[in-house]
């Protein structure tokens, strides 16, 4: 996969719009905009993660696949949201399909300069985790009411 | 009748005496649950009630069981009860067929606070068979529409399967002076909506926290959750009310079944303030 001239609007999007100006200027270095139609497979299970997805606009579903069962949605992200952290943490593969449920744009950044401008600048890194932590506790929280069966009654 | 008129609860010998009505129209809302329209006796027009309020159900020589009704308050001529099969009771109930007779008594309980909603926004979350008792609000909010500010509601469901009114809530999202979200828990692929739980649509919903009023209907763990949320953006805790559910039986304060902390659920409720009610929420048995 290939990236360049990206920039357009990464500071704008709600989990980079806090961060250091440079940082997010470097990153958005190895950025393209990206748009998806609906039932466009953005993410697949399995494949590497090599990209930080980050949503514009549309919405995109959040899939799980097993060969006994139909394909389920199991969350629907959309604008200001972002698309899995599989690219930080090893095995480096995505662990669910991502797919356009409608017209969906997109800013994706590679994933290994952004890894290296986190390793390089750890104040940068920290402050982008502790924009990333709430978002991965958040879809935690959701999995376990879900099991819960909040919607049950 | 004006949703803010409060109809006078059964007296005497109606405090437990049921009125025999007539199941009209039976629809299946879902692979468990049914809508029923009842009929009053002849001569008879439906009792007034307020949107909020619930009846108890009478399947004779079976039992009787507290469900929310769910019709339009403008309506005398008929009673519409939503009814889950989860029991030897609502079992019962929902097997009704048109031209069958059930037992009625009621209206009981405290309505959905409305008189707080002129000038205000009102945000509506129901979660699973919390929509029917919402739903004669939102006929009564809809009915003088220039009267509110923004309406906003959310709906969730274990799955498109579980959703209850389906045409009406195309109808209603179809509507440009109301914005109203269906979320649920999982889905295949045909459907398009969203997925997740009401608590991830809250911050697509507009409204202004300080002066808005919040009616929130489900589970007890959706409606903590929701409320809890609700109040972290903005909205005053006694300007939230939760419908809560308890096992009622003489539906009038007397025999003490559904007693919460200080209250009947039956009388006092089955709507409170979360202000009233948030330590109660907290506890770990109740």
């Amino acid at each position: 996969m290939s990236f360049n001239g990206g920039s357009v609007g990464a500071a704008q999007h709600p989990f980079l719009r806090e961060l250091p100006a440079a940082f997010v200027e470097r990153i958005a270095r190895h950025a393209r905009e990206r748009t998806y139609a609906a039932g466009d497979l953005i993410l697949r299970e399995g494949d590497l993660a090599d990209r930080f997805v980050l949503i514009f606009a549309g919405k995109v579903a959040l899939e799980v696949v097993s060969p006994e069962r139909p394909r389920l949605t199991i969350q629907t992200v959309g604008p200001g949201e972002i698309l899995g952290w599989s690219w930080l943490v090893a095995p480096f593969r995505w662990r669910f399909d991502a797919r356009a449920v409608k017209a969906t744009r997109v800013l994706e950044i590679e994933a290994a300069p952004l890894v290296r401008a986190l390793d390089d600048d750890p104040r940068d890194g920290y402050r982008f985790l502790r924009r990333l932590v709430p978002v991965m506790g958040e879809r935690l929280e959701m999995a376990r009411l879900q099991i819960l069966d909040v919607h049950g009654g | 009748m004006a949703a803010d008129a409060a109809p006078a609860a059964p007296t005497g010998a109606g405090l437990f005496l049921p009125r025999p009505y007539t199941v009209r129209s039976r629809v299946e809302e879902t692979a468990d649950t049914v809508t029923l329209a009842l009929e009053p006796p002849p001569g008879e027009r439906v009792p007034p009630f307020r949107p909020g309020q619930f009846n108890m159900l009478y399947r004779f020589g079976v039992g009787e069981v507290a469900i929310s009704i769910c019709g339009d308050t403008g309506r005398s001529d008929e009673l519409v009860h939503t009814i889950r099969s989860a029991g030897k009771i609502t079992a019962a109930l929902a097997r009704t067929a048109p031209g069958q007779s059930l037992g009625v008594r009621g209206p009981y309980g405290v309505g959905w606070p409305l008189e707080r909603a002129p000038g205000r926004d009102v945000v509506i979350v129901a979660g699973g068979l919390g929509l029917p008792p919402l739903r004669p609000a939102l006929f009564e909010l809809l009915r003088h529409r220039d009267r509110y500010g923004r309406i906003e509601v959310i709906y969730g469901a274990r799955s498109p399967k579980d959703l209850v009114y389906y045409g009406e809530l195309q109808r209603w999202r179809a509507r440009a002076d109301l914005r109203f979200q269906v979320t649920v828990d999982a889905a295949g692929r045909d459907w398009y909506g969203d997925v997740g739980l009401v608590t991830a649509r809250l911050p697509d919903a507009r409204f202004e926290p300080a002066r808005s009023v919040a009616l929130l209907c489900g589970p007890e763990i959706m409606m903590k959750l929701t409320a809890q949320a609700l109040a972290a953006r903005g909205v005053p805790e006694d300007a939230i009310f939760l419908s809560m559910e308890r096992n009622m039986k003489c539906a009038v304060g007397l025999c003490g079944h559904c007693q919460w902390g200080p209250d009947f659920v039956c009388r006092d409720g089955p709507i409170f303030p979360y202000e009233a009610i948030r330590e109660r929420l907290a506890l770990r048995e109740a």
